[in-house]
């Protein structure tokens, strides 16, 4: 009820989006960006990125804005922080920040001396990277496909061994940290790994979305104080991810907006000034409409973005299904921004030389992390309607 | 237009003033006690479906009732009829909405005349149609459509030709919702055949007091099979130059005024019918009953909501009302939009094509059962869905076409060349 009817958007946030806005307009235009990732049409495994443009963006504090004031954060407000991501997805930028931000919320969530240490070296500018979707490509917080062995008897002198594989594990090689979550005996918990720690190896996927990379993350035997690893013991780790997802989904959805919104202002531009029989393509509604729908889907998912992300700072019990709703309708929205993007260019949007392809592959890549919209939907649909089969048990 | 200035600040003004608050407490409480029993008759599912001189009676003492009470009119000036509050009517129409109130039925006095008269007409003109408008006590229909021009608008043919000091109107109005029970019309016509646009000339012309001298309103039946809308000959109808609303020549721009306010991006929009959607049930139409409607109903055999195909369908709904309410709210914050006419002129496609979508996902719900009209007993719910499907084609039609909407927001706010 005290939800604030601005969504808790306050100046400090405006201020922070205009400047995040200009800077990446004149750092990382989209020219620049496909010279840096479309140099090469087999790229596909490699991490391309403006390493000098991060450092400064670390300095300007980006990685710190969602770490608490108490672990030497910004400690802003999630629609601060869906404002700022919103640009980095027009920019289509490609940086560890998303990553860093959705562990951010994650660690935020556990109640430990190592998550505190990882908060505070995030707000120093560490990039850290959730590691834990198993080979199937689970989205359910309790699967890994990673064990976690403690020796050397349990409390602050103990160590725990990690084995296993995480999967699809996001800017893997940006990361300087991951956060893997690992099956022990008394459940899931979460660990914080080192990217460079003995018995750790990043073996990077093949993607088609050139803006980011994404690896297996293998681990044998890696073996660590626990004072130091266990951000959330054993079985903390699926409450921890659960209460984070709300931000994760929000952020993830703000980027998806950010990018349409480019990919709709691309278009329209083009549709203003490519003429064909006698007139711009816009004039002819067949260009006109699917326009307008751009629009009306990007504004649709970016009123949900902001109601998830004020939900989870003021009204959390009704955050989890706010997010869901902002994830499938920006992961929607994303979709279907793309395929006009790219069939309102024509031939030329079908080439490697035009941008289109860029935010296309990134929104591709975005609609599925941590669900696409139709497993969103389910859960919504479990929640709102209830469980299949719940009916016929009442009656 | 220095007493408007309270009115456009309506809606950019978002932060509750004291004002506000202490209204709100008053809407509350008044509301609390004072919304009327149902009827023994079924009401309408909205006012443009008010189909006989009963529901009008009873719809039309619940406006007075809530006029007396402050709840309309909230924002106009006292002298005026109004309330002479400010940004009040938002207030009001969020208490009536959660109330569960009826609506009003002079739809088309608050939402399009009075607005239209209070942005253009004279002092007298002011004093004299605005009280009786939000009391009630007179009730407006919109002569804008006819056979050869909808949604070119510009193209009407009714002509007005001067005769001294008055006018002498001749034309054919059609799909006139209200024109059956109207006192005044709000009239879009010709004052010279020379220009399109600067040739439109607007004025209030008198109905009820006039069938039978150079009026005729004659019923059209709609593919529901109820009355509602009627098309409306004019034959040599005279009226008094102090019937004019605008200069001569002024019709479009006027007219403008009024679509603004019918598709819900006016600045006038907030003092139009609030309240509740007022049928026999709560949550009669769009999507936030369909999770009760699937648990209720049998489709092919088996509950409707547990079938997959559905929740998807529900929930894709779910999340467009929410969205809905959420751009509404964001609306308010320049902050958090890019163009100030790219939300408010989205508004009414937003609502039209989720009521539509939400009715026909209704439907989907009951089986076989949707193939029952509401007059055979076992139509689930009443039958009101395949009812509020094929009306939901007003929405989407009237007040500018869904088409005709989506030219003028690529147009407006994304520049694209103008499709004619
Ligand atoms: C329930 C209801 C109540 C109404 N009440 C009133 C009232 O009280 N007063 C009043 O004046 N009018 C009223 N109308 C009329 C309404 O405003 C018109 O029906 C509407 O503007 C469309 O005009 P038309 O019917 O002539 O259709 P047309 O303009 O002939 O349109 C036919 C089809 O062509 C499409 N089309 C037309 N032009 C274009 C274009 N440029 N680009 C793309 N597509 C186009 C339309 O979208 C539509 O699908 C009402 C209509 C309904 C359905």
């Amino acid at each position: 009820m005290n939800s604030p009817d601005d969504f808790g958007f306050e100046d400090d946030a405006a201020l922070l989006k205009r400047t995040a806005r200009r800077l990446l307009e004149t750092r990382a235009s989209t020219d620049a960006l496909h010279r840096l990732v479309a140099g090469r049409v087999d790229a596909t495994r490699e991490c391309l990125w403006d390493q000098a443009l991060w450092a400064e963006l670390v300095a300007l504090g980006w990685t710190a804005i969602a770490v608490p004031e108490s672990a030497d954060g910004f400690g802003m407000g999630l629609p601060a922080i869906c404002g700022l991501i919103e640009e980095v997805g027009r920019a289509a930028l490609p940086s560890p920040l998303v990553a860093t931000l959705c562990a951010t919320y994650v660690l935020r969530a556990c109640d430990s001396p190592a998550a505190e240490a990882l908060l505070r070296r995030v707000a120093e500018g560490a990039a850290v990277s959730l590691a834990g979707t198993d080979a199937r490509g689970s989205w359910e917080h309790e699967d890994t496909d990673v064990t976690a062995t403690s020796s050397g008897g349990a409390g602050s002198n103990g160590q725990v061994t990690l084995d296993g594989v995480a999967c699809y594990v996001q800017d893997a090689q940006k990361a300087e940290v991951f956060l893997v979550k690992a099956r022990a005996p008394a459940g899931v918990g979460l660990y914080v790994v080192d990217a460079r720690a003995p018995g750790v190896t990043v073996h990077p996927d093949a993607i088609l979305d050139l803006t980011r990379d994404q690896a297996r993350v293998e681990l044998r035997g890696v073996t660590l104080p626990a004072d130091a690893s266990v951000a959330a013991a054993p079985p903390d780790g699926p409450r921890a991810l659960r209460a984070a997802e709300p931000a994760m989904l929000a952020i993830l959805a703000a980027d998806m907006v950010g990018a349409a919104e480019w990919q709709l202002q691309t278009t329209a531009e083009y549709a203003r000034t490519r003429v064909q029989f006698d007139r711009p393509l816009g004039f002819f509604q067949a260009v006109k409409h699917p326009l307008v729908d751009m629009m009306m889907k990007i504004d649709e998912a970016r009123s949900l973005v902001y109601d998830a992300a004020c939900s989870f700072e003021h009204e959390p019990a009704h955050a989890e299904l706010r997010a869901r709703m902002a994830k499938s309708s920006a992961s929607d929205a994303a979709a279907y921004c793309s395929s006009r993007s790219v069939q309102l260019h024509g031939g030329i949007g079908f080439t490697w030389e035009c941008f289109v392809h860029l935010y296309f592959k990134r929104q591709k890549h975005n609609e599925v992390l941590l669900g696409d919209g139709a497993y969103q939907r389910a859960k919504l649909a479990d929640a709102l309607i209830g469980p299949i089969g719940g009916t016929r048990a009442c009656a | 237009m220095d007493g408007n200035t309270h009115l456009l600040e309506a809606s950019a003004d978002a932060g509750e003033s004291p004002e506000q608050a202490a209204f709100r407490a008053r809407c509350r409480a008044w509301l609390a006690t004072n919304i009327p029993a149902k009827p023994a008759f079924a009401l309408p599912l909205g006012p443009i479906e008010i189909s006989s001189a009963q529901q009008l009676e009873h719809l039309r003492a619940w406006q007075r009732a809530a006029y007396e009470a402050g709840l309309v009119g909230c924002d106009y000036p006292e002298a005026y009829g109004g309330g002479g509050r400010r940004s009040c009517q938002r207030v009001a129409n969020e208490e009536l909405q959660a109330a569960g109130a009826p609506f009003f039925p002079n739809i088309v006095g608050l939402g399009m005349a009075g607005p239209t008269i209070f942005h253009h007409g004279t002092e007298a003109q002011k004093r004299r149609y605005l009280p009786p408008l939000l009391s009630a006590a007179e009730i407006w229909c919109q002569g804008f459509s006819e056979p050869g021009a909808g949604s070119d608008l510009a193209g009407v043919q009714t002509f007005a030709r001067r005769d001294g000091a008055r006018w002498i109107i001749s034309g054919h109005k059609v799909w006139t919702s209200l024109a059956q029970f109207a006192d005044w019309m709000i009239l879009l016509c010709r004052t010279s055949r020379e220009h399109k646009y600067a040739g439109l000339s607007y004025f209030i012309i008198p109905i009820a007091s006039a069938i039978g001298r150079g009026v005729t309103v004659r019923p059209l039946i709609k593919m529901t099979g109820g009355t509602g809308f009627n098309e409306v000959l004019i034959d040599e109808l005279v009226v008094d130059d102090d019937m004019r609303l605008g200069e001569v020549g002024q019709g479009w721009a006027v007219a403008m005024t009024t679509l603004l306010h019918e598709r819900g991006a006016g600045t006038l929009a907030t003092p139009s019918a609030g309240g509740g959607i007022g049928g026999d049930e709560e949550d009669a139409l769009g999507a936030s009953g369909l999770p009760a409607l699937a648990r209720a109903s049998v489709r092919a055999g088996r509950p409707a909501a547990d079938d997959p195909v559905m929740r998807d369908k529900i929930v894709q709904l779910l999340i467009r009302e929410r969205a809905l309410q959420q751009t509404r709210r964001r609306a308010q914050h320049p902050a958090l939009c890019d163009h100030p006419q790219r939300l408010p002129l989205q508004h009414k496609l937003l609502i039209s094509e989720l009521l539509q979508d939400a009715a026909r996902v209704a439907c989907e719900l009951g089986g076989m059962a949707s193939t029952l009209h509401r007059a055979d007993p076992n139509a689930p719910a009443g039958g009101r869905w395949p009812l509020a499907y094929m009306n939901s084609y007003g929405f989407t039609i009237a007040a500018g076409t869904s088409e005709v909407q989506r030219n003028i927001l690529g147009e407006r706010v994304l520049g694209l060349a103008k499709s004619k």
